[in-house]
């Protein structure tokens, strides 16, 4: 397996006023292709800022970030832009959809700042929406959708330009525990795929359909180890659909 | 070059949608762009059409005259000087009259005021021009009806005159004029014959209210102070205006009696220097138009900035979004400048129709010849655009900056 991610000695440093906050101190983290990770820990110990120093929204303070084989630490924001438009699927907590424009359009709009033609968008979105079993929801808005479907059009446009990883930040954090499942069942799928995932939560059994749990306290791997009891789901019906 | 193009349609996108969400807004923030637009494409119609009026004013004199006069026209003169000149006398007409080769018809012209009677009727204040036979000829003014004064009249200074035709509707409103004796100050004149009508110069002094005399009898009875003429030269041809010029001038220098060394003691004029006194006024006036103008631009323009900036800081959670799923700085950046132009030329272009609709109800009320150039509806359509791109530029550079955490986390 080829190493995906490779951090070292990553740290970042907040300098709020007087005090520093570290959030991250020294982290290492090596990922492969097609690994499922869930990264666990609690509140304030750095996930989300690990998340986003993965995703390349963030840079670090110090220490080594590559993905693929290329080192991303020292990147401007033009070259960071295009690695995240290419290679990271974001999905929030919040959804982050953009509410005056349908899941067709929402879904597109990596492509559209990719440059992808508008034929070829069109067809690439639909077929991402149809991933997530949403085909016959393709003009609805926003507010026309259920919490859960909501999530399903973000990850849609996370899946929509076949990146080399999935981040996703608490997915299920504002959905019931019926809908988190739901959603926990798509990742799944989506894992058996061939995608690579990493995703955050704060829940035992949101992280049990992961393949490794990475437990993370005051800015440094606490504990790495594969999930021994990986929770096996029967998949939904309207993701199957 | 197709990330521009996709970027750019959904800039276009964008913006539509962000102004269809805030209607009252757009339309308020467009407004001062309207009203911007409307005085920019009103003073460009006024300033246009002052030209065109005024060019159809020196087409009624004629381009081809040359005035040969003691006071040269236009200011920046040494009043002294010129005061002190010798004046032009019936002499020195005479003498070019003889001697221009180059001129189809020279004419000696004086003038003064006086009321005009007939019966019981007055008009007052009526421009009393002494002249020659050849006037009609130099001038270009027409006879409507009767003649205009003979060789033999003009030379022998008989009490005849021809009427013009403002004079002659307001003292014989229900007769024929011709033959009948008005009185021209306290001396008695017949009537021979009556001027078409030829409007006024620039809407200011009538051309119509004028009587002409026999420039012989004029000397005799309204000649006040020193008694200098004026004499109007017409060149054979307009191609040969300068060509006169440089002959009268010639002919004049000699018959004043003028040394090589010495300076013309004379003026002759044209209407090119009205053109250019009425160019620097032009200047004047569009300048302080520009003045107006550029002012209220400013001032929707910073009605476009205060809007792009709350329109920025409402949707920093979405600039976040699109950074994060790999909007570069420079897609932000013209998605917003996009928004502020769009915002601007449709201000731009309801202005414009506002403007060109006065610009014509101008014309229908104060009859004056409105023209709406294509050059000034371009140049309002691009003042709007330039100003969406002026004013929208800062608060979309700012946009363009945020970090997308930062901006993601921004509630
Ligand atoms: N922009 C910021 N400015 C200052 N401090 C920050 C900033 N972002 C994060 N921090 C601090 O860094 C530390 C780690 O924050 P982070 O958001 O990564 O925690 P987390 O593990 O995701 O917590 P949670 O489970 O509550 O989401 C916290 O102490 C937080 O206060
Ligand atoms: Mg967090």
């Amino acid at each position: 397996m080829s190493t995906m991610i490779k951090l070292d000695s990553i740290s970042k440093t907040y300098h709020m006023g007087e005090e520093d906050v570290h959030a991250l101190q020294g982290l290492h983290l090596e990922l492969q292709r097609n690994q499922y990770v869930a990264i666990m820990g609690p509140s304030g110990s750095g996930k989300s800022t690990l998340m986003n120093i993965i995703g390349c929204l963030d840079t670090p303070t110090s220490g080594l970030y590559e993905l693929n084989g290329i080192n991303v630490s020292e990147m401007n924001d033009n070259q960071l832009a295009k690695i995240r438009n290419k290679e990271i699927g974001f999905v929030f907590q919040t959804f982050n959809l953009l509410a005056r424009s349908d899941v067709l359009h929402n879904v597109e709009l990596p492509l559209i700042y990719g440059g992808v033609a508008s034929a070829e968008r069109k067809r690439l979105a639909r077929e991402s929406i149809e991933r997530v079993g949403l085909t016959d929801r393709a003009h609805h808005k926003p507010n026309e959708l259920s919490g859960g479907q909501r999530q399903r059009v973000a990850i849609a446009r996370a899946l929509v330009t076949h990146p080399s990883i999935l981040l996703a930040d608490e997915p299920t954090g504002n959905l019931d525990s019926k809908t988190g499942e739901e959603i926990m069942g798509l990742f799944d799928i989506l894992h058996r795929e061939g995608n690579t995932i990493i995703l955050v939560t704060h829940e035992e059994d949101i992280a049990a359909h992961a393949h490794r749990i990475v437990r993370i306290r005051d800015g440094k791997v606490e504990r790495d180890e594969p999930n021994k009891k990986r929770k096996v789901v029967t998949i939904p019906s309207t993701v199957m659909a | 070059m197709r990330y521009y193009f996709s970027e750019f349609k959904e800039g276009m996108l964008i913006a539509f949608q962000a102004i269809r969400a805030n209607k009252m807004r757009s339309v308020l923030t467009t407004l001062g762009i309207v009203i911007g637009i409307v005085s920019v494409t009103l003073m460009g119609t006024a300033i246009e059409g002052l030209d065109r009026a005024f060019n159809k004013s020196i087409a009624a004199i004629g381009a081809d005259v040359l005035y040969v006069q003691k006071w040269p026209w236009g200011g920046g003169h040494d009043w002294w000087t010129i005061r002190n000149r010798k004046d032009i006398r019936i002499q020195h007409a005479k003498v070019i009259e003889r001697q221009a080769t180059l001129a189809k018809s020279v004419s000696p012209v004086t003038a003064t005021r006086r009321n005009v009677k007939y019966e019981r009727k007055v008009v007052e204040s009526v421009v009393i021009m002494g002249t020659d036979a050849d006037f009609t000829e130099t001038s270009g003014a027409t006879i409507a009806f009767g003649r205009f004064l003979t060789p033999a009249e003009a030379d022998g200074g008989r009490p005849v005159c021809a009427l013009g035709s403002e004079v002659a509707v307001n003292l014989f409103p229900n007769e024929n004029p011709i033959g009948k004796v008005v009185k021209v100050g306290n001396y008695a004149y017949r009537v021979v014959g009556v001027f078409d009508k030829q409007g006024s110069f620039l809407g200011m002094e009538s051309l119509d209210n004028r009587v002409y005399v026999p420039i012989n009898r004029f000397f005799k009875e309204f000649m006040s102070g020193r008694g200098g003429i004026s004499v109007f030269v017409k060149a054979a041809s307009l191609q040969q205006v300068d060509d006169a010029k440089e002959e009268v001038r010639g002919i004049l220098r000699k018959a004043r009696g003028l040394k090589p060394k010495q300076q013309d003691d004379f003026a002759i004029n044209q209407q090119e220097i009205i053109i250019q006194t009425f160019n620097t006024i032009g200047v004047v006036i569009a300048g302080v138009g520009l003045f107006i103008t550029g002012l209220s631009l400013f001032v929707g323009g910073i009605g476009i900035m205060n809007i792009m900036l709350v329109s920025v800081s409402e949707r920093t959670k979405e600039i976040g979004l699109r950074k994060a799923i790999g909007a570069t700085s420079r897609a932000v950046l013209l998605q917003f400048l996009i928004e502020a132009v769009i915002v601007s030329v449709v201000g731009g272009v309801i202005g414009i129709l506002i403007g060109a609709g006065s610009s014509l109800l101008l014309s229908k009320i104060s009859g004056w010849a409105v023209y709406i150039s294509p050059f000034s509806v371009a140049l309002a359509f691009g003042f709007s655009a330039g100003v969406g791109i002026v004013f929208g530029f800062w608060p979309a550079k700012k946009a363009s900056l945020l970090s997308p955490i930062e901006a993601l986390r921004y509630e």
